[in-house]
């Protein structure tokens, strides 16, 4: 019989607030990781060439595409993902305004859409329409042809206060 | 902005309402195909050809089998009586290839499926497709439709050495007259590009066989789950009231996940093997390759004209390029462009021809607009180049030959009946808009100073809510189950398929207004074939004008036997049922809606014949299709220097009858729009001479992006449907129909001081770069 005997490393990860510890081959990505092994199906997966941003999560606080991150990379980081966002059943700002405003249609984008979102307004909390526009440029969409996710955005920047 | 709080008594029809579905989706917890895990599920990989024509010398799948994970591999020997690939399209003297599921003895296309390895995860799947060794012997392909059909062309199907799968023939009214007496006639080349349709999900099956109770449950991400049922199971033999097809939460799909696929039928036929459920995921470069392609036409069109503008008739050549095999309607969708080949004009005098040409490429199918973009597309264009041979205004010629309002229903020279309409309605209000006088004021300026400022129209009319069944191949109708529960919530079971369209939310809005229930307390449950008894799906901008309207008459039944049983409690003859009460039209006195509920399943006493309980189902077969129609308006500016084209100003003014959810409207038409932008100006799927796909991921396909988008000033004119009593005709397509030719005409506007005329799509900054540096030359 064949057999690739896979090497495995112990990774330590906060996800989400929460501590976990596993056994993993280098070769995982961190996306596979967090949705096949730790069961947070929230981050999906649109393509292979961290082109279409939907695995979009938070790793210390910086955006990243997951699916370009080995899981060994997140080895002592922290890491939030959509699940992360609502806090004690109350949904994130930014959750409401992309109720608010229907800035998603299907879905599928729209975790990635949301963790760049709070990306953009960590890094700038009252954006104008080209600065959000090239913000959510790494994501994208098939479904809104982003205007009314535009409006999330902005919606998301006054009601935290903008 | 939506409304977050409705009081009991407004209306729920007609409010800007924010969704239903959104809750799961922004939190992350919704179930895509992809999330579903189950006890001992195991991956499937497949092995795709990398050659667009091949024989197979020999396959060695040693290697993949002894991987330690890898529990089997099957290949074209193993599946080959399992089944094919279905088509359901049928036209006279069409020539069918045999699909088989995976290849036998020959490859027809880059991506066709050669060996599946099923394994304990996907990365071992992956190892193992790696693992299997293909003798190819490659031959010459062809991958492109003209080429196909020149002489000497390679046989994509050995049998049919023409690469002809079919011709089609339509007329009506007299041509041969119009063009005879014609004071010009303009022809013109029109292709509308292969384009991938990539949903942001790309396809996903999770196959689950229970032996013992012959139960084969299939999870898919599809847009109608009651066809793949009917399909699957009759393809493997099974029985089918024991298959259960379930659409989960879907990521899109636009045509392109209505048709059944092999891996659907593969990975049914794989558990039914192993005694195991299999999940295969689609990889976003298989998705580029082995989901079907949208468009792919070449059209030949010559209009007659009078020299007063009037256009009296249209001939037109479609060559489609049909890809190497069918899916579902991949033969049918070029004959809808026929259909729709007038567009909004009164012309009573029309030819058409078709010629289906097998190519070694993925098969083309229904893809947002499925033949209607390439119709509108072409007859948009040559009435700009039939004004400007005549030295019209674009609007004037347009506002010209339109139907007339009191011409409705009003019968196409193509045979269809135009339901209403008000076609120059949406014009005049996107000109308005626009300050169109004052916009070709400004053009003249920005020419003098050497500037390339377009000013593009659209009038688009489309044919959607498919539709009356013996026109259709699956049947055209749609059902709705309505529950009420004894503790009064409402439940509605339809048999359409949404995938991001909204329904969970107007067809809540509906059920609340019909029967005078909170928006909340009404549950909308699609998707599930052991749920819904059956349905057609979601697609062609069906959903609410049909399923929609199967819901209405089944609350129209559900009401009255409720005022039956209000009465009975209220010992009345006449009563009003409204706002959640129904009450006695003599005494006032009222009786609620969830004491009604109670009454009906605990039955005490029942009304005289009636049965006990509260629910109804009605199945609705349209009389007619419906047309939407409207009026998109775009500035461009062409920089001179770089051939990139800024849109500087889009309107769309669009009429879909009467409006459930301008928020859902409104995100429809944006959608629609950057789709067909997208074909526009930056989408095309592009194989090489050996029919390789070399646009074949996002670094090389340009999706539109946030940034790339312009802003999209909506409006709309509201001219209901005599069609349906909702008087919804649909918008899910109107966005993508009515962009693409608004934008190429604003740029060859821009561009017609250099004597452009006519420019294809896409219009890269590359093309125009290059036409206006040999302008600039001249």
């Amino acid at each position: 019989m064949t057999e690739i005997r896979p090497m495995t490393e112990t990774i330590n990860v906060n996800i989400n607030g929460t501590a976990y510890s596993h056994d993993v081959e280098p070769r995982l990505l961190l996306i596979h990781y967090l949705r096949e092994v730790v069961g947070l199906t929230g981050p999906h997966i649109g393509c292979e060439t961290s082109l279409c941003g939907a695995c979009t999560v938070e790793l210390n606080g910086k955006a990243v595409k997951s699916c370009a991150v080995f899981a060994i990379q997140a080895d002592g980081a922290k890491v939030l993902t959509i699940e992360g966002m609502a806090a004690n059943g109350k949904l994130h700002k930014i959750q409401e305004a992309f109720w608010n405003e229907h800035g998603l249609q299907c879905g599928f984008c729209t975790p990635g859409m949301i963790m760049i979102t709070k990306q953009i307004l960590d890094r700038n909390p009252d954006p104008s329409e080209q600065e959000i526009r090239h913000g959510l440029d790494g994501n994208l969409c098939r479904c809104t042809g982003y205007q009314h996710i535009v409006n999330a955005v902005r919606a998301a920047a006054k009601a935290a206060g903008a | 902005m939506a409304t977050t709080t409705i009081t009991k008594t407004e209306k729920l029809v007609g409010k800007r309402i924010r969704r239903r579905e959104d809750p799961r989706l922004i939190t992350g917890t919704a179930t895509y195909v992809d999330d579903i895990k189950m006890p001992g599920m195991l991956y499937a990989a497949i092995l795709r050809s990398p050659h667009a024509a091949a024989k197979i010398r020999s396959i060695d799948v040693s290697k993949a089998k002894t991987l330690k994970g890898v529990h089997a591999v099957f290949t074209g020997e193993d599946t080959k009586n399992a089944g094919a690939v279905p088509c359901g399209a049928s036209l006279p003297g069409l020539r069918v290839p045999h699909h088989n599921l995976l290849a036998i003895d020959r490859v027809y296309l880059v991506g066709h499926p050669v060996a599946v390895v099923v394994a304990t995860d996907r990365y071992i799947a992956r190892d193992g497709v790696e693992l299997i060794e293909v003798d190819y012997e490659t031959e010459n392909a062809v991958a492109d439709p003209e080429k196909a059909l020149a002489p000497g062309a390679h046989a994509v199907h050995p049998q049919w050495s023409d690469n002809v799968a079919f011709t089609f023939h339509q007329e009506g009214g007299d041509t041969e007259k119009a063009f005879k007496e014609a004071d010009v006639i303009v022809k013109q080349r029109i292709v509308s590009q292969r384009l991938i349709p990539n949903s942001m999900e790309t396809r996903g099956v999770v196959a689950d066989w229970h032996a013992a109770d012959r139960n084969m449950n299939l999870y898919t991400s599809t847009q109608a789950p009651h066809l793949v049922r009917s399909l699957v199971a009759q393809i493997l033999g099974l029985e089918e009231n024991r298959f259960r097809v379930v659409a989960p939460e879907v990521g899109g799909g636009f045509g392109a996940k209505i048709q059944t696929y092999a891996e659907e039928i593969l990975l049914a036929y794989i558990s039914m093997k192993l005694q195991k459920p299999v999940k295969w995921i689609e990889s976003r470069r298989e998705n580029f390759l082995c989901t079907i392609h949208g468009r792919g036409h070449v059209d030949f069109y010559e209009i007659a004209a009078k020299r007063d503008g009037t256009i009296t008739g249209i001939k037109l050549k479609i060559i489609q390029d049909l890809g190497a095999y069918f899916t579902i309607l991949t033969p049918a969708i070029p004959t809808l462009s026929v259909l729709m080949m007038p567009g909004l004009y009164r012309t009573p005098n029309i030819s058409a021809d078709i010629v289906g040409a097998f190519t070694n490429c993925t098969p083309t199918d229904a893809y947002r607009g499925a033949g209607r973009p390439e119709a509108t597309h072409g007859i948009e264009r040559m009435v700009d180049m039939v004004a400007a041979e005549l030295k019209m205004d674009p609007a004037e010629i347009r506002l010209k030959n339109f139907v007339r309002n009191e011409e409705f229903p009003f019968p196409t020279a193509t045979g269809l009946v135009y339901d209403s309409g008000d076609y120059s309605a949406p014009l005049k209000k996107a000109m308005e808009m626009a300050s169109y006088d004052k916009l070709r004021k400004e053009q003249v300026e920005a020419r003098k100073q050497g500037k390339y400022m377009g000013i593009g129209l659209c009038a688009y009319g489309e044919i959607c809510a498919f539709g009356p069944s013996p026109a259709t191949p699956a049947g055209g109708w749609e059902s709705a189950t309505v529950k009420i529960e004894p503790s009064g919530q409402v439940t509605v079971l339809t048999g359409i398929s949404p995938h991001g369209q909204g329904e969970e939310t107007t067809f809540a809005q509906i059920t609340g207004d019909e029967l005078g229930v909170g928006i909340d307390d009404v549950l909308v449950l699609h998707g599930d074939t052991s749920l819904v008894p059956y349905g057609i799906g979601t697609f062609g901008s069906r959903s609410t004008a049909v399923g929609g309207t199967a819901l209405y008459y089944a609350l129209q039944e559900l009401k009255a036997k409720i005022k039956k049983f209000g009465a009975m409690l209220l010992e009345s003859e006449e009563v009003t049922l409204a706002d959640g009460l129904c009450t006695d039209n003599k005494t006032g006195k009222s009786v609620g809606f969830k004491e009604i509920a109670a009454a009906a399943y605990r039955a005490m006493k029942l009304p005289p014949n009636t049965e006990p309980g509260l629910v109804s189902t009605h199945f609705w077969e349209p009389p007619n299709f419906t047309f939407p129609f409207g009026a998109h308006l775009v500035v461009t500016d062409v920089d001179g220097d770089t051939g990139a084209v800024s849109i500087r100003r889009y309107i769309a003014i669009d009429d879909c009858g009467n409006i459930l959810n301008p928020l859902i409207v409104d995100g429809q038409v944006h959608g629609g729009v950057a789709q067909g932008i997208g074909q526009a100006l930056w989408e095309q799927a592009v194989y090489d001479d050996d029919g390789q796909l070399v646009t074949g991921e996002f670094m090389d396909y340009t999706m539109p992006r946030a940034h790339m988008m312009p802003w999209i000033e909506s409006g709309h004119t509201v001219t209901p449907t005599p069609v349906n009593p909702l008087g919804v005709k649909g918008v899910g397509e109107a966005g993508t129909i009515g962009a693409s030719p608004a934008v190429v005409n604003s740029v060859v506007d821009a561009l017609s001081p250099l004597g452009v005329r006519h420019l294809d799509m896409p219009l890269t900054p590359e093309k125009l770069w290059k036409l206006i540096s040999a302008g600039r030359n001249a």
